[in-house]
């Protein structure tokens, strides 16, 4: 490693952000060194300052963030006291970025090659006819299908996952010393990323273009980054070689986050055969107006059970939610509560019927009222459903609160956003659990969460199924949540069951061919899993699987 | 695209009930104005007898909605009628009606020639200017520049248009001698002159409608600057004039259209103080000399003028609205 040059260089560096009227902390006192070629993982949870930093390390600070001290050098240029011009002329030419969400990045309103060779006719490195063979060579390298028209769409026009990589390209159009990737892949489903990730790693390779890489997924990072280091509030906390740190980390909050996958449930014994199901979905056929989404989707529910329904997003798991609850009425089939046939509509049924699905929703934020207290939120289907008023409402609610391990005392009055995004989807849990019901819908419940804190949501929700027997759907696109606390899957495409049994079934081959590539899509902490990964499948697979999904 | 034809169509249906709609409000609210024609035509020289033959002359004599109704049926037919007052100098004069001079549509198309030439030419001055000075000032925003721009426009704005007028009457043509500050044009004058009487009345109708249009492009590109894509822009190393330009305006291009559009409309119906000033024989005068002697056919057509320019710059501007969003224009 010594032997390589240093590309760049940050030194004790501090930044501040404004919240109202005062400056508070986000980085403090972070050194970083990253040579020519390599690729530095950053991770940590949200809020650790990560994308700020890499952000801090390209020169830029977005409006509302300052430097207060510290020094960043790249290529022996002192970026914090440089002048605009001097900062422009490096970005995009010497120094690209690659953002979170392509589609949120990409100009609605240009083509995409036209955006890819933006960079490179500004900054004069090449002219336009030449920078646009080379984007669609780029498209080609990057896998992309049909690389010789797509640059000639407009960004609404293209997958996720295909913008991703055309922005990967356009990172690359003027061949760059460092790219900067900020969560390149966390808003995709697992089997458009492994496409993205294998794209990014040979290109930044073919190159020898150092990288920084942001993310808080640990088995991503493994497999890109040459370092990790780890973020935690705006502290450095460790920064070790990625086997290193992956076989042996030294701090304790470092080993607290690769233990977080390892939360298991115990198996269950088998339901007994005849036993009546809580829920059970009788060949449901549904459509959004004319729209067909679900196609004879047939699955059961029994209680004290946990079944994990995922898929890919728009393969019609929370539409299945959706006429579980009632909120879209089937056109065929129905929903039955144990055993007995449901009104399709949720405003025909009781309110006994209602009481029995409850929801918890994804995200916490929006699902709770923000000018109610947390007592109020809670208390409000307390009444409802059971009817208690005054001190036994009140006693009740404390219960609940108590119940999802928030001391009453302290949260009762206290307004949503007071609360961290754990806190408030316990909240969530409350409330569903105010209607007393035997079965709980939640909806990608820990997929805003770090995964600390998804962690001792989905403990929670374990130790509530022991104690209260409730049974869940959980629908999820995360299959290590799938293997952590589910008891039996159901795999959806496209609208339709593709597959679904006992959870050890699943996990196990043979399995139905999209099942299979859904399972080895996810990501592991081996450093050389996408690369075995690669081999397995053969390059070519990654090609087509693309070229299925336009 | 055949998504934008069936908006087109279904909007101008809507116009038409909506001008249907406007010439019975009118017609209503000028029957209901003390006096009528006869009165206001005849004056202190008014006497039953008087007053009952100009009324039956015109037609006043008969119920008002029969009136209504018959001049609806003209109308759709596309026969506004006769102007009162015309029909009554007319008649004066010995001649028979109906000689094709005295009927509304040949009293009102010169004036909305002027109005729409007037209204032109201050389009083209004041949209240029204010795209221009919001662009500026979006992008040296919070500069002195944006404010001493803001206040500008705002004061001009907020001034009476006639005290703007008298202000550029005295810097223009009274002190420094450029500009006639008498923008009387008729009919025939060279397209030269008519221009050069027309600037000043331009000038003044540029200085009222500049701080809407030009507020709304500064505030619907500023909007977007948070964007990611902006902020994908400047990592790129995007020059600041090329981000507002390329990667900001043609994604605003939607509010500040409608601003235009609306303002446009003002430009044709808004304008009578500033021709009362310039004495320019614009549709702005007729309309408010036609209701002091509640002269209804002028008024009712004016009206529906003033109407329909309003429905089909709105329409325009949300068609052009559609088209300006690429996800419109290139389906999947």
């Amino acid at each position: 490693m010594s032997e390589k040059e240093v590309l760049v260089t940050i030194r004790d560096l501090y930044l501040e952000g404004r919240t109202d009227e005062t400056w508070m902390p986000i980085i403090n006192g972070v050194d970083l060194t990253l040579h020519k070629g390599e690729v530095l993982g950053l991770i940590g949870e949200s809020g650790a300052g990560k994308s700020t930093l890499g952000l801090a390390a390209m020169g830029f600070t977005r409006d509302g963030v300052r430097i207060k001290k510290g020094s960043v050098e790249f290529d022996g240029i002192d970026l914090v006291n440089a002048s605009a011009a001097v900062k422009r002329g490096l970005l995009g030419k010497r120094i690209a970025y690659v953002a979170q969400s392509a589609a949120a990045s990409f100009n609605p309103a240009h083509k995409l090659i036209d955006q890819h060779s933006e960079a490179p006719i500004q900054h004069g490195v090449m002219a336009k006819s030449e920078s646009e063979a080379d984007g669609i060579e780029l498209y080609r390298r990057l896998r992309l299908p049909n690389p010789e028209q797509i640059g000639f769409r407009y960004p609404h026009q293209v997958s996720g996952g295909q913008l991703q990589r055309a922005m990967t390209a356009m990172a690359m159009s003027c061949r760059p010393d460092l790219i900067i990737f900020d969560e390149p892949t966390t808003a995709l489903d697992v089997t458009t990323q492994i496409e993205v990730l294998a794209s990014i790693r040979d290109i930044v390779e073919q190159f020898n273009t150092a990288a920084i890489y942001i993310t808080h997924d640990l088995a991503v990072v493994a497999q890109m980054a040459d370092n990790i280091k780890v973020l935690l509030k705006g502290d450095e906390v460790e920064e070790a070689d990625t086997r290193t740190m992956l076989a042996d980390p030294r701090e304790d909050y470092t080993k607290s986050l690769w233990a977080v996958r390892s939360f298991q449930r115990p198996k269950k014994p088998a339901v007994q055969k005849g036993a009546v199901p809580v829920v059970r979905v009788n060949h449901v056929t549904a459509a959004y107006g004319t729209t067909p989404v679900l196609f004879d989707v047939d699955f059961e529910i029994h209680e004290g059970r946990t079944v994990a329904v995922v898929g890919e997003s728009g393969s019609g798991k929370s539409t299945a939610a959706r006429c579980i609850t009632g909120l879209l009425p089937p056109k065929e089939g129905q929903i039955e509560f144990e055993g007995v046939a449901m009104p399709a509509d949720y405003r025909r049924r009781n309110k006994d019927q209602l009481r029995q699905a409850q929801m918890i929703y994804q995200m916490a934020d929006t699902a709770l009222n923000p000018r109610k207290t947390i007592g109020e939120i809670i208390g409000r289907p307390v009444q409802f459903y059971t009817g208690l008023t005054g001190n036994e409402r009140r006693r009740r609610v404390d219960e609940l609160l108590a119940e999802i391990e928030l001391e009453p005392s302290i949260y009762h009055d206290r307004l949503p956003s007071e609360l961290s995004g754990g806190q408030k989807q316990r909240v969530g849990i409350a409330r569903a659990l105010a209607a007393e019901p035997k079965f709980i819908i939640c909806d990608e419940v820990t997929s805003a969460l770090d995964q600390l804190v998804a962690e001792g949501i989905l403990k929670l929700l374990a130790r509530l199924q022991d104690t209260l027997g409730l049974s869940y759907m959980f629908i999820t696109h995360d299959l290590a949540t799938v293997k952590s606390i589910a008891d039996e899957v159901v795999v959806m495409k496209d609208g339709k069951v593709v597959e679904q049994g006992p959870k050890d079934e699943m996990f196990k081959p043979p399995h139905h061919a999209y099942t299979d590539l859904l399972l080895s899509s996810v990501p592991e902490m081996d450093p050389d899993w996408l690369t075995n990964l690669l081999a397995e499948r053969g390059v070519d697979n990654i090609g087509d699987a693309a070229v299925d999904k336009m | 695209m055949n998504s934008v034809l069936r908006i087109v169509l279904q909007r101008l249906g809507l116009g038409v009930v909506t001008l249907v709609v406007v010439s019975f409000v009118i017609f209503v609210a000028v029957n209901a104005m003390p006096g009528d024609f006869a009165q206001a035509i005849l004056g202190q020289g008014y006497t039953e007898e008087a007053g009952e033959a100009i009324r039956r002359e015109v037609g006043l004599d008969k119920p008002y909605f029969v009136r209504y109704f018959s001049w609806l049926g003209a109308a759709l037919t596309g026969d506004f009628g006769t102007s009162f007052a015309k029909a009554n100098f007319a008649a004066y004069a010995g001649n028979t009606a109906g000689s094709g001079l005295d009927t509304v549509a040949a009293s009102i198309a010169p004036r909305l020639e002027n109005t729409l030439f007037l209204a032109g030419v201050a389009a083209m001055i004041a949209v240029p200017i204010s795209l221009v000075l919001g662009l500026l000032a979006a992008l040296y925003r919070n500069t002195i520049f944006d404010r001493f721009t803001n206040i500008f426009t705002l004061s001009s704005i907020s001034s009476p248009e006639f005290f703007l007028a008298y202000i550029l009457i005295l810097l223009l043509a009274v002190l420094n001698p450029l500009l006639p500050s008498l923008s009387n044009v008729f009919e025939g004058m060279p397209f030269s002159e008519r221009f050069i009487k027309t600037l000043l009345p331009a000038l003044t109708l540029t200085l009222v409608v500049t701080a809407h249009m030009m507020r709304m492009t500064r505030a619907a590109i500023i909007n977007l600057l948070a964007s990611p894509y902006i902020e994908m822009a400047r990592l790129k190393g995007i020059s600041p004039m090329r981000i507002i330009v390329v990667h900001a305006l043609p994604n605003a291009l939607a509010p500040i259209i409608n601003v235009i559009a609306l303002n446009l409309a003002y430009l044709i119906t808004g304008v009578v103080v500033v021709e009362v000033v310039f004495v320019y024989p614009g549709i702005g005068q007729l309309f408010v000399d036609s209701v002091k002697i509640r002269d209804i056919p002028v008024v009712q057509a004016s009206c529906l003028i003033f109407a329909a320019a309003y429905i089909l710059l709105n329409l325009l501007a949300d068609v052009l609205s559609i088209l300006s969003n690429p996800r419109l224009r290139h389906p999947k």
